[in-house]
């Protein structure tokens, strides 16, 4: 077990090296120079100069990804071009504001499709799996900033129930455990949930399908097992498989939020990158893309761990 | 040698047997697709859709780019605006049929190209094993690290939006599942029994890699692909609707779904409009794969 864990370690950092790679080379695809956006364009050849040397931008490639990579490893994502202010201030907050939405949205999500996934499972074939596999395939066909903004029309315009925007009435960016920060939480959070419900309830039905048509559950039946023991053999078996999609899920999550955010102005992540695109602040780009990256390796090596840990087979 | 693999080599010496054999197949799974009625609806709701956006200037009632003042938001059902008008006095059938051809395009040629490229290093990779099997996977592995959606939005963002970008981050996001789903294919079918009885007959390396390794692994990874259309569809538009994909004013469902946004308190249905068109879209296209792939009997 050990020897499995420090290998998917080991195996984690070549991967984290090269989503760096990526990350860093984010800068040098796009099109004219990262300094065009904040200079003005009569800037004299001086300035410009003094510019590229303060952004260490005229040294070669590969000694600008080294220094970029030993600067990112003690947390100095660099100065937001835009704001002045360094990366990481502006990244840490709003990596909080995207996680609660995101695990409130997984949460709800992995609910949800648990038990679709299950009834539809058990009903193989009958009109509740139908009922449920429909529904499981809307959840993953639907375009998740599209439902959201039928939610807001639903709930904010027609029925003016909830907020359509922001984080708490008053523009605040920082989130505080009031009635009306959950307010403001509950559409995002159901936008968000549609697709891990529709791909875990799927997962969940496949596995539950598959595993009540094997022969040990017909053997533990025959012992005189009573349904909701037999229940716990399936869900231990259908286990891994589940756990590895949802934590995929919830990284899918915290990097596709953008959209979401986006249509209710949630200040997150997405937002930041929303904002770090539109006024072309390649290091805010470039901190905010590495740290989901980053969040999603680990949220994969932790999957894989746990993974081993409930089916110790996955290490041999 | 088994009776298997001996079986395997008769008919491959017999080659009109075989070409009888895989006509089989086909028209069995036609037979299949044509007894399934929901793939068949799908199918043509797709086809209407294509076909009315390829054909657009003959379909369409209006010019898509006559803006008009007075007639702002006119609500679905007006009369010579069947589905009403935009922000700017648009008509919304003639810019949903119009939107058609930028968004249908923006979903199937990511996933044409990315099967191409991801699919062809992915078969190279399995067959021939070994250092470049690793050297093409562990590339891959990297663009695994990212969720999908945020590296096209990372790339596109990067490159500076734009149609064309935008299919190419589309492309490079979906070039590693199809080349994983690739590889793991040809691994299992190149050390299948037929491959080694055809090695075993004067069948050079590119006759078994075109006949018996390709025969087999083109199903599934087509397959695969199909299923990934519905989610370029999604991720397409939303790129568009963050103000990546085509500039206005164009018309594209997920650029219409951005800029009708600023009305929903005025006319919510109509802002609604284009979000129902990809939804729509992309579930008859997922539907459609699901059926493809019962009707073919691939498990992947």
């Amino acid at each position: 077990m050990l020897f499995y864990l420090l290998r998917r370690l080991l195996y984690a950092v070549p991967i984290a090296l090269g989503v760096t790679l990526v990350c860093f080379s984010l800068v040098h695809i796009g099109p004219g120079d990262p300094l065009s956006s904040i200079l003005p364009p009569e800037a004299s050849q001086a300035i410009v100069d003094r510019m590229k040397r303060e952004y260490g931008l005229d040294q070669p490639l590969p000694l600008q990804y080294l220094i970029w990579l030993g600067k990112a490893a003690v947390g100095d994502f660099g100065t937001s071009i835009f704001t002045g202010r360094p990366v990481l201030a502006e990244i840490a907050p709003a990596l909080v504001n995207s996680l609660i939405i995101a695990v409130g949205g997984a949460l709800l999500g992995f609910l949800l499709g648990i038990v679709f996934g299950t009834v539809a499972g058990y009903c193989h074939g009958r009109p509740a799996d139908r009922f449920f596999t429909a529904v499981a395939i809307t959840g993953v066909s639907v375009p998740h900033y599209w439902l959201a903004i039928v939610l807001v029309i639903v709930f904010s315009v027609e029925l003016m129930w909830l907020p359509a925007l922001g984080m708490t009435g008053s523009g605040g960016t920082e989130f505080t455990f009031s009635g009306e920060n959950f307010r403001h939480m509950l559409l995002p959070v159901i936008a968000l949930s549609v697709i891990p419900m529709g791909v875990v309830a799927r997962t969940v039905r496949a596995q539950v399908a598959e595993l009540l048509n094997m022969d040990f559950v017909d053997a533990l039946r025959s012992k005189g097992l009573g349904e909701a023991k037999v229940f716990r053999h399936v869900a231990k078996n259908a286990a891994p498989q589940v756990l590895a999609v949802m934590g995929l899920q919830l990284g899918y999550l915290l990097g596709g939020s953008i959209l979401i955010e986006t249509v209710f102005a949630w200040p997150g992540t997405g937002l930041l990158l929303n904002n770090a695109i539109f006024a072309r602040d390649i290091p805010l780009l470039q901190g905010t893309i590495l740290a989901l990256a980053l969040i999603f390796v680990a949220l994969n090596l932790l999957v894989d761990v746990v993974q081993a840990i409930l089916d110790p087979r996955i290490v041999r | 040698m088994s009776s298997i693999s001996i079986a395997a080599m008769e008919r491959e010496v017999e080659a009109p047997q075989f070409v009888a054999v895989r006509r089989g197949y086909w028209s069995m799974v036609v037979g299949r697709l044509s007894r399934d009625p929901l793939t068949i609806v799908c199918g043509g709701i797709v086809l209407l859709i294509a076909l009315a956006a390829i054909f657009a200037p003959w379909v369409a009632p209006h010019d898509p780019y006559q803006t008009s003042m007075i007639k702002r938001l006119a609500p679905i059902g007006t009369p010579g605006h069947v589905l009403g008008t935009d922000e700017l006095g648009r008509d919304m059938l003639t810019r949903l049929i119009y939107g058609g051809r930028v968004s249908l395009l923006t979903a199937i040629v990511p996933v044409a190209m990315a099967l191409l490229i991801g699919g062809t290093l992915g078969v190279i990779a399995g067959f021939v094993g070994g250092r470049v099997n690793m050297a093409i996977m562990r590339t891959m592995d990297v663009f695994y690290a990212f969720p999908s959606i945020l590296l096209a939005i990372a790339i596109s963002g990067a490159l500076g939006g734009g149609i064309l970008n935008a299919v190419l981050s589309l492309t490079l996001i979906f070039m590693p599942p199809i080349c994983r789903v690739a590889e793991t294919v040809t691994t299992q079918v190149r050390n299948l029994d037929f491959v080694a009885a055809a090695r075993a007959t004067p069948a050079g390396t590119g006759r078994i890699l075109m006949v018996h390794v390709l025969g087999n692994v083109l199903g599934p990874v087509l397959i695969y692909a199909s299923s990934l259309i519905s989610v370029s569809i999604i991720i397409a538009s939303g790129l568009s609707f963050l103000g990546l994909g085509v500039s206005p004013p164009e018309a594209d469902w997920g650029l219409m779904l951005n800029t009708l946004r600023q009305s929903i308190y005025v006319a919510p249905l109509n802002a609604a409009l284009p979000g129902a068109m990809i939804f729509v879209t992309g579930m008859c296209f997922n539907l459609m794969s699901d059926g493809l792939r019962s009707a073919m009997d691939v498990k992947l």
